[in-house]
């Protein structure tokens, strides 16, 4: 009976505990990463290695968006956001068997922020002028200083990666889940199981379940999709609307919506002075009731419902509603109205003459959109609008064009009158947008590089965004921001038209998959997926 | 084979037929999004279903047809005509006008015209109309493609020029214009004929290539190329015969060109 019984309990927990550990995890990356050394990593595919493999003092969590410990058990800012104090967990070594100390963390903020390396991930601690200073003020305490204020400073430690100061093997010695095994240019990157990893599961058991993590290079999304659907991969972190609804009418349980994602869908008409557009017509462009016109004449409901197939919602400004603290839930959506939209026209003189929209000097409202060409919802989403305005009596002509030269018509050239693009919010915290909204900013698209602001709302908004970088108070800088949020939505310099659903694929296969609306969206929590 | 090339030229004047009273035979228009009903299976009210805006697909697809039915012949007729002109008066001339008229061809043949057409389209103004675009594209496929046609015109001419009749001519007194026209002109009839034949095929093809990658004909004016984008996703493709249609018409147009040109060849 007792051996029937052990039988018994052996088949039942058996499967459970071959299920929790072992395995590879693969997935695709779409081309070989620009670099391995994590503090230079600024391409998608050197984050997925960093993030995979690399240490950090804190980790934001991409379900709740707020920061836990990681290397460090704790930390506190202090002088308003001048100092931060680390204390570091004890006992913790790199996967070659090198002891973790503070020195470490001194070293590693030393190498991030030498001028020489060109670390982004260095430049977002630059505040002002003046030397970052990072002390071991013991073993498990570390103290980094800055000359200013850092905007959103604790986060900024998600993509620090902590690098060996004493290690042999220097920056692929590792302290996250993995280290890289094997890299066959080209073809794959085999990530295995770090031994020294520190994290242990609730019941004690060590972390990562996962034995290896096989990144493909496949650059093809399509045939990415295909070994995805032959089970030759577990994850894609973004899929189409259109594969979306094909994976659901097969088999529902390989996809997934983890809902409304920080990415932003915009229209933007070129008000820059030096444009080479007819005087009339940048009247048109730089009026707020021409741009708000047009915005309440595009129907965006149709167009989440009808491009997106449901997967998006109308876009309400700035920040989406994804982005839980920054976002300005007093913001509603623009209502699709039409009539309303040739109110404001006739405000500005705009006129119906046979069907056809007529400003004050006779000529007749039409003018371009560029996208780039091959991307199916931009280009449906601009034959939507097309046929939209053409309701109040709008020519909208669609130029789908190769990205590089649609890039240099909108950096360079400046020979475009309206631009329908995306940007991709990787970064929670909207002090990311700062080359955006500064109206000296190379990527103040609609008028770039200003030498002085062209407009007094433009003006206001630089002077919110230069006090909200310089603040560390989150609530202050908050109320910065929703003002920000607030001009944006009444001026609408870009005309924000959808926000896109994260939609995933996560093999039924892979246990403890969380997906969520940020990067990266299906293995965040990595240490703790598993393979049945 | 004879009611082979009935047929082509049946179905030829069927499709042409439809697509000059593309008006009446798809009321639905081309560009009506009928947002409540995107990609829907075909109905009594669009044959063909609708496309991922609500774009009745059989209107659109006859629409598709007639800008490729009207506008390849003519830039058929176009690149013939530089054809015959350039590969003619080097054929006529020999000699170093002849080569240097080689080596322009060879440049023209060797250039990657697919790119070529892509800067251009990227060159032209942003505002023109859907209209002046697809006729634009047509306009440099012919101009661009003559080159090929025009090696074998010089060809051509160049044996004609020693054949026995223009020898006897020549002897007789005809020289120069009348010359070409009344014994080279006649006799390259054939050879040009086929040349236009080969390139409506070619040039429905070239748009279809560049409408796939969207930079053909711009939106909301459909053509044959441009409708075929919707089979390049291999994965969302679903078993519906009905969003292979285009393809279909594609390749029975091409076909029947095809098979009058064997016939025109049979002839020359």
């Amino acid at each position: 009976m007792k051996r029937f019984l052990l039988f018994a309990l052996a088949l039942l927990v058996g499967p459970l505990a071959f299920a929790q550990n072992g395995g590879e995890l693969r997935f695709c990356i779409n081309s070989e990463p620009k670099t391995f050394n994590p503090l230079l990593a600024q391409d998608d595919n050197s984050e997925v290695i960093r993030y995979l493999t690399a240490g950090v003092l804190l980790r934001v969590n991409r379900i709740t968006q707020k920061p836990q410990p990681e290397l460090a058990t704790g930390w506190k800012v202090l002088d308003g956001g001048k100092r931060i104090r680390f204390k570091l967990r004890e006992g913790l070594r790199y996967s070659d068997g090198t002891q973790f100390s503070s020195a470490d963390v001194a070293y590693t903020m030393q190498q991030l922020m030498d001028p020489a390396l060109h670390s982004t991930t260095g430049d977002a601690f630059r505040s002002a002028e003046g030397k970052v200073t990072a002390q071991a003020v013991s073993p498990t305490v570390v103290e980094i200083a800055f000359p200013a204020p850092v905007a959103n400073l604790v986060n900024l430690f998600d993509t620090v990666a902590i690098v060996s100061e004493k290690s042999p093997q220097k920056e692929t010695a590792t302290l996250g889940p993995f280290y890289m095994a094997e890299h066959k240019s080209g073809s794959y990157i085999l990530l295995k199981r770090n031994p020294n990893y520190w994290k242990k599961d609730a019941a004690g058991r060590p972390l990562p379940y996962l034995d290896s993590v096989r990144l493909e290079i496949e650059q093809n999304r399509e045939i990415e999709a295909l070994r995805y659907r032959r089970g030759e991969v577990h994850l894609i972190n973004t899929v189409s609307p259109a594969i979306f609804e094909k994976f659901t009418a097969d088999d529902p349980s390989l996809v997934r919506d983890a809902g409304v994602s920080s990415d932003t869908e915009q229209l933007w008409f070129n008000q820059s002075p030096t444009a080479s557009l007819p005087d009339y017509k940048r009247a048109w462009f730089t009026s707020t009731n021409f741009r708000r016109a047009i915005s309440q004449a595009i129907n965006r409901e149709d167009m989440a419902r009808v491009v997106f197939r449901g997967h998006a919602k109308p876009a309400i400004g700035i920040i989406s509603p994804a982005n839980k603290f920054w976002f300005n839930s007093k913001l509603k959506p623009h209502p699709y109205d039409p009539a309303a939209a040739i109110k404001l026209l006739q405000q500005d003189g705009f006129h119906q003459e046979n069907g056809v929209l007529k400003d004050r000097g006779g000529h007749a409202v039409e003018f371009s959109i560029i996208t780039n060409a091959g991307n199916r919802p931009r280009e449906n989403m601009a034959a939507m609008i097309q046929e939209d305005l053409k309701k109040i009596g709008i020519k909208v002509s669609v130029a789908p064009m190769d990205f590089p030269s649609l890039i240099e018509r909108i950096s360079d050239k400046l020979n475009y009158e309206a631009c329908l693009l995306g940007l991709v919010n990787a970064d929670l915290d909207p002090n990311s947008q700062m080359n955006v909204w500064l109206s000296s900013a190379d990527n103040h698209q609609w008028n770039a590089r200003q030498k002085t602001p062209a407009t007094p709302w433009e003006a206001q908004i630089d002077k919110l965004m230069r006090a909200q970088s310089s603040s560390a108070d989150n609530s202050k800088r908050k109320q910065y921001w929703d003002e920000v949020q607030q001009i944006a939505w009444e001026q609408e310099p870009f005309i924000y038209l959808v926000n896109k659903d994260t939609l995933v694929a996560i093999a039924p296969g892979v246990k403890n998959a969380q997906p969520s609306t940020l990067r990266p969206q299906t293995y965040w929590n990595v240490e703790e997926l598993a393979l049945k | 084979m004879k009611a082979l090339r009935w047929g082509a030229t049946a179905l030829l004047i069927l499709a042409a037929l439809a697509a000059i009273g593309a008006h009446y035979v798809a009321p639905a228009g081309y560009e009506h999004q009928f947002r409540e009903s995107p990609g829907v299976s075909p109905s009594a009210q669009h044959p063909l279903g609708t496309d991922d805006l609500g774009r009745d697909r059989f209107a659109r697809l006859i629409y598709g047809l007639r800008v490729s039915l009207i506008l390849a012949p003519l830039a058929a007729a176009l690149t013939t005509l530089m054809a015959a002109l350039i590969g003619g008066i080097a054929g006529y001339c020999g000699g170093w006008v002849e080569g240097c008229a080689l080596v322009i061809m060879d440049l023209f043949l060797s250039i990657p015209w697919l790119f070529l057409l892509i800067t251009v389209r990227a060159m032209l103004p942003l505002n023109i109309s859907p209209e002046s675009s697809v006729f634009i594209t047509f306009l440099l496929l012919g101009v661009l493609g003559w080159a090929a046609s025009a090696r074998i015109i010089c060809a051509g001419t160049r044996d004609l020029l020693k054949s026995e009749f223009v020898w006897l001519a020549r002897a007789s007194g005809f020289s120069g214009f009348k010359l070409l026209r009344l014994h080279l002109l006649p006799n390259l009839r054939g050879t040009l004929l086929a040349q236009f034949w080969i390139s409506i095929p070619v040039f429905i093809i070239a748009e279809a290539n560049l409408g796939a990658m969207g930079l053909g004909v711009a939106e909301p004016l459909p053509s044959l190329g441009s409708l075929l984008r919707e089979l390049q996703n291999v994965v969302t493709l679903r078993p519906e015969p009905w969003r292979f249609m285009p393809l279909l018409v594609l390749i029975m147009v091409v076909s029947c060109f095809q098979t009058l040109l064997n016939k025109n060849e049979v002839r020359t």
